[in-house]
Parts: structure tokens; C-alpha cells; sequence
């Protein structure tokens, strides 16, 4: 693997390999009291962020430390481009600079694509890591190892994903990685926040992507439901009526909770809205597995440092 | 005597080649192996005459943009394209919406004389939707303005839209509509469909344009006024227009050569080189375009040649610019999708690429029949040649093109305009 881009036509042999790594290196870091490994010493990752992150950002900077890469952190505001420096010329530069791997965040889709075209001659490796409203791969990654940690195994579990489908690249990513691994999904949201034509997306097998604008029949069937964050903008955007409708349309109050079996999840890719999307005790309840996603992060990105940097030469 | 003698050439692609001599700008004489007498002969055999292409649609970017366009490099594109007349958007820095402005452009182009420029006159001041440019005084100017656009943008306003449609009857001109309604564009990235959905890329919908365009040609048949719709981009438009024409409304439309070739499976690079507005929309909708050219719903081609620098293009998709360039490959491309698969004659490429835009604009020196007394302004194609695009080796200044490394078919071989050679074998030659 040369960069992780997207989870569109990443084959799933390749993807169940990364949640192996991660599984096995989240075994070998357990109890012990210095969590790092000399796997990656000499590298340079650097990571671009052009848009706000938190649990992504740290989570990419943690994974690389505790391989003993080099980790350098770039952020828009503080460097050339609020210069008014190109995207182009801002990778190329990292790359000459020394990156062996640039990991980027940034509000254009397709910016990671670009990005790996344009160092494609430096040989540079680049993770993307959430582009415009296109995809955010090594969260559906993340998510696809809590699930296969809570459920033990995801081929043929059913996933509900709930909210704002149309400007998630989370859910894009989710979307064509369960299904690729096996499992059946529905999309849940009114019509104005669906993407054209989802239903027609070629994913995984036939029939496994599916839409409904209903929560509630749902539910009682779900191995997993997983929660979109309403961003802010959207509220006033006309995609529906009233937070409070949305609300009690889409949100997962306690009562709806209570409607799935017992052994379904509940994930979320935070930040959350709490009382918007998900209702806190929803969210602090033991079938949240919310901050299982913040820690299978750093295990998954870390596989991911793993396949791409190590990869080949160094299986052990 | 005549001055240039073409050899062997088919006019329109029928009957028997002939010889054309050309004398003051205008067709002396067709017949069998005429007496050159020393004048300059072309040798044309094999060749098809056409009369010079005519482009309703081209930005010189000059100006405001002379570093990727100006009036001379854009001629020079055109003369070897085998355009003999184009007409400069109005979207230039500062904007073309006062007689300063068009008659600049009028007289630079004058000056280059490869091909005559026609600057399109704004509809509205600094094309901002709110308040109708001086059009009596544009119309009236030396630059002599008939045709009128704000494109780039689109005359929202249904009732300045309607004051421009009735104020232009008085000019003899015609109101040309970027049709996208605004307010279903907020964003838009590419055409709306599966594929964008997908790719992240915010949508464009076949409806933002269909319902304009369905709008103006109510408007335009309300007030008897005369209407040109921009760049056709989807199979709704055409069967619009289609209505429209059959209640007999005023109007008429042009299709890019990338709407007949290009579909928007090429959003999956990102690379914005493909990036254009109205975007490139379904392999059906470009299906359905060649359908309408072929039967006349769409009139003509027109290139919307939009040259961008590099830095403009070789960036993120949506800090792209949309556009690319045209001139040069329109004639290879109406060949590839129109005249190889059947559905246009050489003829009907002369009515595509020549005669409708002159009549639609109202130009009665270019489009004229290849007879006796006509002025010479004519294209020489060979129909079975074939190239291969490298967009540094085009004459515009900017290089950038979806079309890098396509084989086409279609040779242009020579311009002329009133007689004179403008472009010979790949060169300019005035």
C-alpha cells in the first residue's frame, strides 16, 4: 500500500490486514509501561491540517510517537499558506523537506488525491485524513475495529448510520468499508441530507446498502448504530426544519436506545452534540463504545503508519 | 487577376473537387483547373471548404487576464482553429459593460486582424444581476454590439431579465443567458448525480439551468424579444428549447464541444483541468446534446474557449477555476462525435460552426455560401487527418486542457478571411 486515500476500492484483504496489525500491536502496547516501538525510528511523518481537529490530529501524532517516527505537526494558520501558499507548493515542500508520509486534513474533497499525484515522483506516501465532505478512511477503519471488538466479527452484522449522510465523509468512508467487509448498512435521514443517488452506489455485495427516512423500525434489527454529528451550519442551512424536530426525529434518546437488542453498539465519531444527536446517558452508557473509538484510533493509525511506511521489508 | 488560387478542394464536402480563385478578398471564379497566373495556389486536394467557422462564445481574457489570454494569442488560436469571427465574452477586468471597453477590444482585435473580434456587451452593470449596462450605447458604439451576456453568471432577476429581453429589440441584438439559477448553484462543484454525491463534490443540478432556461424562453415569447441560451448542458434543456421552438419563441443555443465529448467520469481524478461551467454532466445528457445539435433544437457549437493559469488549474478542485480551452480542438471534436458516427454532413458542419452563429449575431459578412462573389472567408479541413493534442503546443497562453494526449480526427489546414491567409499547415501566416 502505497497511500490510504479512501476506503472506496480499498480491497478487503488489505483492510482486514490493517485491523490485524491493529489488534496485534494493541496487544503487544497493553500494561506495558513504555508504549513505544522502534518500528518506524527514522521516519518523518508530518501532518497538514488545514481545518480544526482534535481526536484525529492527536490520535495520527500519538500513533507515529509510539512507533518512534519522527512526527511534525503543520497547521494552515501557523504556516505559509496563511501566506497564501498553494497546496501544491505546501506538499511539495514537506515532501523535499523529508517526509517519508504526509498525513492531510483539509476542506477540498479530492485534496489527498491531488496531493499524491503531486508527490507522486517524490515517492512520498499520504494518508488522508477526512477531505471536504468526500471521506475520512482511517475513521471508518477505526470504527470497522470497534465493531469487530464488540460484535467479534462484522461479516453479515447490520449498521445503521444516522444524520447527516450528505456532508459526512465519515459515513462515506463507513459506507463502502462495512460493506466491502461483509456487513449490511441503512442510512438513516431525512431526503435533504441523503447524497443523489446513494442507493445506486456500487458497494460491497448487492442489496447491502439500503435508505430509510425512519429510525424507529429500524432499530430492534441493528447490530450497531452509528451517530453523525449535526454540524452547526446545517441547522441554518434549510436541510430541516428545527433542531428540536431533528431531534426527535433522528436523535437517540434513552427510549430509543431501549429499542435495540441488547448487544448493539452505539458509536459515534464525536465531536457529539449531546441532547441533539444523542442524549448523554445514551452516550455514557456501557453500549456506547465511543471512547473504544478514540483508543482502537491510535492502534488503527498506527497499522496504518505500519502497512504503508514498514509494510513489506518489515514483517516482524 | 486573382491573387490566391485553392486547388482541389470540396466545397462542403460534395461533388467534384474544385479550384477557387480569389481576387480583392472576394470568390472570383469556381470551376476545373483555373489558371493560377502566377497567383499563390493552396494545394487542396483531399480537402473539404467550409466558410470560416464563427464562435458566439470565446474568452480573450483581455482585458485583466493577459497572462493566460490576450486579443492577439486568443486570434491567433482562432485562426487556427479555423475561425475567421469570434466574440469576446464581456467578463474581462474591468468589465466590457460601457463603449470604452467594447470598442478597446473591437480595435485591438482590428489591430491583430487574424480574425474579426466582436466584444459581447454586458447585460448588466459590472455583471452584477441589479442594473442594465448602457446597451443602446454599446449597440451604437464603432464596435457595433449585438449580442449581449453576463456570462459567467446568470441574469437572475426575472424582471431585469425581462427589461434586457424588451430593451435589446430596439438594437437589433440578442440577450445570450448563462442559465443557472444562483440559489440552486450555492457551492456547486459539479453536475449533480451519483458520481459527485460520491466523490464529495457539491452538486449542480440539470434543473438549475433547465429552469431558466424554461423561464427565459417564456419571457422572451412574452415580449416578442430574441434569446440565445449559452452552452446547452443537459438533455432537459434541449427538450425545453425543443417546446419552445415548436410555440414559436425566438430562440436559439449552442453547444460546447466538450458538452458533446466529455461526461462527468472524469470528476474521479479530481483534476480540475475538467472542471467547467455548466459542468460536464451524464454520458446520456452529451448522447442526447448530439442528438439536438444533429436536428437543429441546439443551433450551432461554440466553443466557451476559457483560457486559466496553471496555478488556477493545478490545484485543489474547488479552489479550481472553471473553464478550459477550445479554439483549437472545437472542428476535431464536432468530427469525432458529429460527423464519424453519421449524425451531421459537412454541410451540417457548416451550418453548426458558421452559418447559424453569423446569423444569430447578425453578421452579414461571415457563414455566406462558397459561390462566386461571396467574400473568401473560408476553412480548409482535412477530414482524414488526425492529432494529437499537447496543450503546450497550442497557441493560447495558457497550456492547460482536458484533452492533453487525445488523438483527434480533423485537420484544419488553412484560414482564410477576405482573402487573406490567416493560418497555413499549423501556423499563422498574416
Amino acid at each position: 500500500m502505497r497511500h490510504l486515500l479512501s476506503t472506496d476500492g480499498l480491497d478487503p484483504a488489505t483492510a482486514l490486514a490493517i485491523l490485524d496489525t491493529a489488534d496485534g500491536l494493541k496487544r503487544t502496547l497493553l500494561g506495558r509501561e513504555v508504549r513505544k516501538l522502534p518500528t518506524l525510528r527514522g521516519r518523518t511523518v508530518i501532518t497538514m491540517f488545514y481545518e480544526n481537529s482534535t481526536r484525529t490530529r492527536v490520535s495520527f501524532e500519538i500513533a507515529g510517537k509510539w512507533m518512534s517516527a519522527d512526527v511534525v505537526n503543520v497547521s494552515a494558520g501557523g504556516s505559509s499558506v496563511s501566506k497564501g501558499e498553494s497546496l501544491r507548493d505546501t506538499a511539495l515542500t514537506l515532501a523535499a523537506a523529508g517526509a517519508d508520509c504526509v498525513i492531510v486534513r483539509h476542506p477540498a474533497s479530492g485534496a489527498a488525491h491531488r496531493i499524491a499525484g503531486w508527490l507522486a515522483a517524490a515517492g512520498t506516501s499520504v494518508v488522508n485524513a477526512g477531505d471536504g465532505t468526500h471521506e475520512h478512511p482511517t475513521q471508518a477503519l477505526l470504527d470497522a475495529a470497534t465493531l469487530r471488538d464488540r460484535l467479534g466479527r462484522i461479516d453479515g452484522r447490520r449498521v445503521a448510520i444516522v444524520g447527516d449522510v450528505l456532508h459526512s465523509r465519515v459515513a462515506r468512508s463507513n459506507v463502502h468499508l462495512l460493506t466491502s467487509l461483509g456487513a449490511e448498512v441503512v442510512l438513516v435521514a431525512p431526503p435533504t441530507l441523503l447524497p443523489v443517488g446513494v442507493a445506486d452506489w456500487p458497494v460491497g455485495a448487492a442489496g447491502s446498502l439500503r435508505v430509510s427516512h425512519e429510525l424507529d423500525p429500524e432499530l430492534p434489527t441493528l447490530d450497531a448504530v452509528m451517530m453523525l454529528r449535526v454540524q452547526a451550519e446545517r441547522m441554518h442551512g434549510g436541510f430541516f426544519p428545527s433542531a428540536r424536530e431533528y431531534a426527535i426525529a433522528y436523535g437517540l434518546g434513552e427510549a430509543r436506545a431501549r429499542m435495540l437488542p441488547k448487544h448493539a453498539v452505539v458509536l459515534h465519531p464525536g465531536p457529539m452534540l449531546r441532547g441533539m444527536e444523542i442524549a448523554a446517558a445514551v452516550a455514557d452508557s456501557p453500549r456506547a463504545a465511543i471512547t473504544d473509538q478514540v483508543a482502537n484510533g491510535v492502534h488503527v493509525r498506527m497499522a496504518v503508519l505500519y502497512h504503508l511506511l514498514a509494510g513489506e521489508e518489515d514483517n516482524s | 487577376m486573382s491573387s490566391l488560387v485553392i486547388r482541389g478542394a470540396q466545397p462542403y464536402g460534395e461533388g467534384e473537387p474544385v479550384d477557387i480563385a480569389v481576387r480583392d478578398g472576394v470568390i472570383a471564379e469556381i470551376g476545373a483547373r483555373l489558371d493560377a497566373d502566377g497567383a499563390e495556389v493552396i494545394d487542396a486536394g483531399g480537402l473539404v471548404a467550409l466558410p470560416g467557422f464563427v464562435d458566439l462564445h470565446t474568452h480573450l481574457r483581455e482585458p485583466g487576464r493577459e497572462d493566460t489570454e490576450t486579443i492577439e494569442s486568443g486570434s491567433r488560436a482562432a485562426a487556427l482553429g479555423g475561425y475567421t469571427a469570434v466574440f469576446a465574452m464581456a467578463n474581462t477586468d474591468p468589465v466590457a459593460d460601457n463603449a470604452v471597453i467594447v470598442e478597446h477590444v473591437w480595435r485591438r482585435g482590428r489591430e491583430v486582424g487574424l480574425v474579426d473580434v466582436h466584444p459581447v456587451g454586458a447585460v448588466t452593470v459590472g455583471l452584477k444581476g441589479e442594473k442594465l449596462a448602457e446597451l443602446g450605447t454599446m449597440a451604437r458604439s464603432a464596435a457595433r454590439v449585438r449580442v449581449f451576456s453576463d456570462d459567467g453568471l446568470c441574469v437572475a432577476d426575472p424582471l431585469i431579465m425581462r427589461r434586457a429581453l424588451e430593451y435589446t429589440k430596439a438594437l437589433d441584438a440578442v440577450i445570450a443567458q448563462h442559465a443557472e439559477e444562483p440559489r440552486l448553484t450555492v457551492g456547486a462543484q459539479a453536475h449533480e448525480g451519483e458520481l459527485a454525491a460520491r466523490l464529495g463534490l457539491a452538486g449542480w443540478p440539470a434543473v438549475a439551468e433547465e429552469s431558466i432556461v424554461a423561464r427565459d424562453c417564456l419571457l422572451a415569447l412574452h415580449v416578442g424579444a430574441r434569446l440565445h441560451v449559452c452552452h446547452v448542458s443537459t438533455e432537459g434543456t434541449a427538450e425545453v428549447l425543443r417546446w419552445a421552438k415548436g410555440r414559436g419563441t425566438r430562440v436559439s443555443a449552442e453547444v460546447t464541444p466538450h458538452h458533446l465529448l466529455l461526461d462527468d467520469e472524469r470528476l474521479t481524478t479530481y483534476d480540475p483541468v475538467n472542471k467547467v461551467n455548466p459542468p460536464l454532466r451524464t454520458s446520456t445528457d452529451a448522447k442526447a446534446l448530439r442528438a439536438a445539435l444533429a436536428e437543429g433544437t441546439v443551433d450551432c457549437v461554440a466553443t466557451d474557449h476559457a483560457p486559466h493559469a496553471s496555478q488556477d488549474k493545478d490545484c485543489e478542485w474547488s479552489a479550481a477555476r472553471p473553464g478550459m480551452l477550445g479554439l483549437q480542438t472545437a472542428l476535431p471534436i464536432v468530427v469525432e462525435t458529429m460527423v464519424n458516427p453519421g449524425l451531421l454532413d459537412w454541410r451540417g458542419v457548416a451550418r453548426v460552426m458558421s452559418e447559424r452563429p453569423a446569423e444569430i449575431a447578425g453578421l452579414p459578412d461571415q457563414g455566406r455560401p462558397i459561390a462566386v462573389g461571396e467574400p473568401a472567408t473560408l476553412t480548409l479541413v482535412d477530414p482524414a487527418g488526425r492529432w494529437t493534442v499537447r496543450g503546450a503546443d497550442l497557441a493560447s497562453i495558457a497550456a492547460n486542457t482536458p484533452y492533453e494526449g487525445m488523438e483527434l480526427p480533423g485537420v484544419v489546414v488553412a484560414t482564410l478571411l477576405r482573402g487573406a491567409v490567416t493560418a497555413r499547415d499549423g501556423k499563422v501566416t498574416a
